[in-house]
């Protein structure tokens, strides 16, 4: 097995990598929503952090607590839970992100009593002198939650050791994604996506080892196979369930060379100060990255960030992801799209319910968004060539 | 001209014509505060808006706003303007109707005021802070959050600390925006009315509790509009006392809100704006009234944390620890206690798909009074502003059904 085999065949089966790990290696494991959650100190009580995607099979125990105007994300991983699919985690950490990711975590609370349950309710706002402290009191009172379910001390040196493999991880996340970035051909979209989802799952040291190897194939220019694709692109928006649309965009002909996704940048960029007190720099982290449209961070930092990306990835234009449903993306969606236009740069929206919904109708509008940007490309070649 | 029926004029609440005066006075004077020289402040109906009363700044409440836009039946309309400036189907549709209207002056009052500030309380959704973001880009205006982070089991001291720290920073930004130092003597006497309104309001709703009920909450969704939007003036305080008083004549005489009032039922969630007449008869015309709901009463369900003589440093806890802002257990115990004082024979539940916060969780607490009182429950699945997500056939339908569960449920008791 190559090291991206070992990587998709975790993406196709988590629960079942889950199930495995827990009875071969006998470490807890503790589910999360949402990239507010501080997996740093998850990890330094010697916990996997395994974030919840939701696989979306067939939606029945959930429609029981949630309405049809619910999202995938939120509904799939109810049902997960509740057809015991999830019964390997020993808890669940629900950070306070929207609306519906905080009913869920009472319908969560009150219908599935396994393992515990805690609530992280991080500020919504995060550029208030009031927010830094509170963010910081939130954050040592989750560390010694964590003690007492686990019985178990998180000393400062545990939790710098888990701050430095964050680190590391991040660092080889931003390395992969800046080759992809400077050479698209070097390796697929889909692969990159196996990749971002392995990371929240997968046990973070191997997965350093994996992500090493990964890094030093790309640089050897061992894996470089299709030729770059012609257009480039930004993804923005929500996918919080981290879809594959990777390989779909890379299948309609261009290559992702930017994005703004929690389960992409926003996940991997900001690395740890390890100069500070620990907690404080988790905190610190979250206060300085570019924000989940859930929280409030100034009124035009998200336009401001993806016309930064697109100029510094050189793309030609930004592909809008929403998940139906998600109000907070929902909501930035037009005035994301004006600043772009303001910029002369080229967007597209598509809109998907779950998973499976990514069907032949996103790749025929994907198609022609990129065949839009073609010609756009032809006719801004006639004028610089008409110009010389 | 048409007689009027003498049966239906005793049953109108006389208070309503000087409620219209307040409220469309109120308007006037916001709609001219350009010549008066007062700011105008947007808020958010759960908002703290005392220090604005204490302030002089005039509040206005787009939340209001979206309820008229429902009420006049300009939802529809103005929820596909919104679409057509990218805003998805799926938003809440009070924040979709009112932004669609800034451009164009649109709706019931031909656009609000224009804000020298917009205020946002997080404690009745996550949708308030978009909304608010979105407003004050539109308008260039500066925008304050008070963030009261959400009570799922309690409210801990380390959220009390950050929301009365932010009560602080409020202040500050107040007092840079209007170029003046705030009057805390005055604060004190605003937090003072605010309370006496808020225990008014409570005393008004309380006389539902008598059979038949004076007043329904189709009544309560009327009159609510001054603890929202005028919370903490005297105002208030006059008008409520004026309405209580018409409620004790009301309960001395045996007029109630239904004619022959047979069956007591509870609301939950934001109204139906377009269709509450409708709503109404169709429900007096099975002898049903609907005696209480969750809605109105939360504009008085903090009271027990808030302290008249010192009421800065309880409002952290009292604007954090409301209705929307905690889990659906303590939600549900409320609805017992509400079913329990109004003695509520069902309940009728509007899923709204505008509002997450208020409507996921429905289920659960449908089944946990299901469990507790064994009442019947009745999901209407709508939206509060949108017509195009209400059918009346099917609503009409599942009403009678409903009816005739509560009809053999209750001669059964």
């Amino acid at each position: 097995m190559t090291h991206m085999d070992i990587l998709e065949e975790l993406k196709r089966h988590p629960y079942e990598y889950a199930r495995k790990y827990k009875s071969e290696r006998g470490r807890p494991i503790v589910g999360y929503f949402c990239s507010y959650t501080p997996e740093e100190l998850i990890f330094a009580a010697d916990a996997l952090p395994f974030r919840l995607f939701g696989t979306g099979e067939h939606i029945r125990l959930a429609d029981t607590h949630l309405q049809a105007y619910c999202c995938s994300l939120v509904k799939g991983a109810l049902e997960d839970a509740m057809a015991g699919r999830l019964d390997f985690l020993n808890g669940v950490v629900f950070p306070h992100t929207c609306d519906t990711i905080q009913r869920l975590s009472d319908i969560w609370r009150l219908n599935l009593p396994r393992g515990f349950h805690m609530d992280v309710v991080l500020p919504v706002k995060l550029n208030a002198p009031s927010s830094r402290s509170y963010m910081i009191d939130v954050l040592m009172e989750f560390r010694k939650n964590l003690e007492d379910a686990f019985r178990k001390k998180i000393t400062d040196k545990a939790l710098l050791d888990s701050i430095k493999t964050y680190n590391r991880i991040r660092l080889l996340l931003q390395k992969i994604h800046n080759l992809k970035y400077e050479n698209p051909g070097v390796i697929a979209g889909e692969d990159l996506h196996s990749i971002m989802m392995a990371s929240m799952i997968m046990d973070r040291s191997e997965l350093i080892d994996v992500l090493d190897k990964i890094a030093g194939d790309l640089e050897s220019g061992k894996n470089t196979s299709p030729p770059p694709p012609g257009e480039r692109i930004v993804l923005s928006g929500g996918s919080c369930n981290l879809l594959d649309i990777y390989g779909i965009v890379e299948e309609a002909g261009a290559a992702v060379v930017g994005d703004d996704f929690c389960t992409g940048s926003r996940y991997y960029e900001g690395l740890l100060n390890i100069d500070m007190n620990p907690v404080e720099a988790i905190a610190e982290r979250y206060l300085t990255r570019i924000v989940c449209p859930a929280k409030h961070s100034g009124l035009s930092t998200r336009a401001d960030n993806i016309i930064s990306v697109v100029r510094e990835k050189k793309a030609g234009g930004v592909v809008f992801v929403l998940l139906k449903f998600c109000d907070p993306h929902a909501f930035d969606y037009p005035s994301l799209k004006r600043a772009l236009d303001q910029e002369g740069i080229p967007s597209t929206l598509i809109e998907i319910e779950d998973q499976s919904s990514a069907d032949g109708r996103v790749k025929t509008r994907l198609e022609a968004f990129i065949e839009m940007l073609k010609r756009k490309d032809r006719k801004e070649g006639e004028f610089s060539g008409a110009g010389k | 001209m048409k007689e009027k029926d003498p049966e239906k004029e005793k049953r109108k609440i006389k208070s309503a014509a000087r409620m219209k005066e307040i409220m469309t006075h109120y308007y006037i004077e916001a709609k001219t505060a350009d010549q008066s020289g007062k700011k105008v402040a947007w808020i958010t109906s759960g908002g703290p808006v005392e220090p604005l009363i204490a302030m002089d700044v005039i509040p206005i409440y787009p939340e209001n706003h979206g309820a008229m836009i429902g009420a006049s039946k300009m939802g529809k309309d103005l929820c596909e303007k919104a679409e057509q400036m990218g805003y998805s189907s799926d938003l809440c549709s009070y924040a979709c109707s009112d932004i669609a209207c800034s451009p164009v002056n649109g709706g019931p009052i031909g656009g609000l005021p224009r804000p020298d500030m917009l205020i946002c309380c997080t404690n009745i959704c996550g949708t308030v802070l978009k909304w608010y973001e979105i407003q004050a880009r539109y308008y260039g205006a500066p925008l304050f959050i008070l963030d009261t982070p959400f009570c799922h089991t309690d409210f801990p001291e380390q959220a009390k600390r950050y929301v009365r720290r932010q009560l602080d920073e409020y202040l500050d930004f107040l007092e840079t925006v209007c170029g003046r130092k705030i009057d805390y003597d005055k604060m004190k006497e605003v937090g003072k009315l605010s309370i006496e309104g808020q225990r008014l309001w409570k005393a008004v709703l309380d006389t539902a509790t008598h059979k038949p009920a004076p007043l329904s909450a189709f009544d309560a969704f009327f009159h609510l509009a001054l603890i929202v939007t005028l919370r903490g003036t005297a105002q208030v305080v006059e008008y409520y006392t004026l309405l209580l008083k018409e409620m004790n004549e009301r309960i001395d005489a045996g007029i109630g809100a239904v004619e022959n009032e047979q069956y007591r039922l509870l609301w939950d969630n934001i109204p139906i704006w377009y269709r509450t007449k409708w709503l109404s008869e169709k429900f007096a015309s099975h002898g049903a009234c609907l005696v209480a709901d969750t809605y109105t009463s939360a504009w008085c369900g903090a009271l027990e944390y808030l302290n008249e003589n010192d009421f800065i440093e309880t409002m952290a806890e009292g604007y954090s620890r409301i209705y929307l802002n905690i889990g659906i257990d303590k939600m549900a115990e409320i609805v017992i206690s509400l079913i329990d004082k109004y003695d509520a024979d069902g309940i009728v539940m509007h899923s709204n798909r505008s509002c997450k916060p208020y409507s996921f969780g429905q289920y659960d607490i449908q089944k946990i009074v299901r469990e507790n009182r064994k009442i019947p429950s009745l999901i209407i699945d709508a939206d509060m502003v949108d017509e195009r997500f209400f059918s009346e056939s099917q609503v009409e339908t599942r009403i009678d059904a409903f009816m005739e569960v509560i009809k053999g449920t209750s001669a059964k008791k």
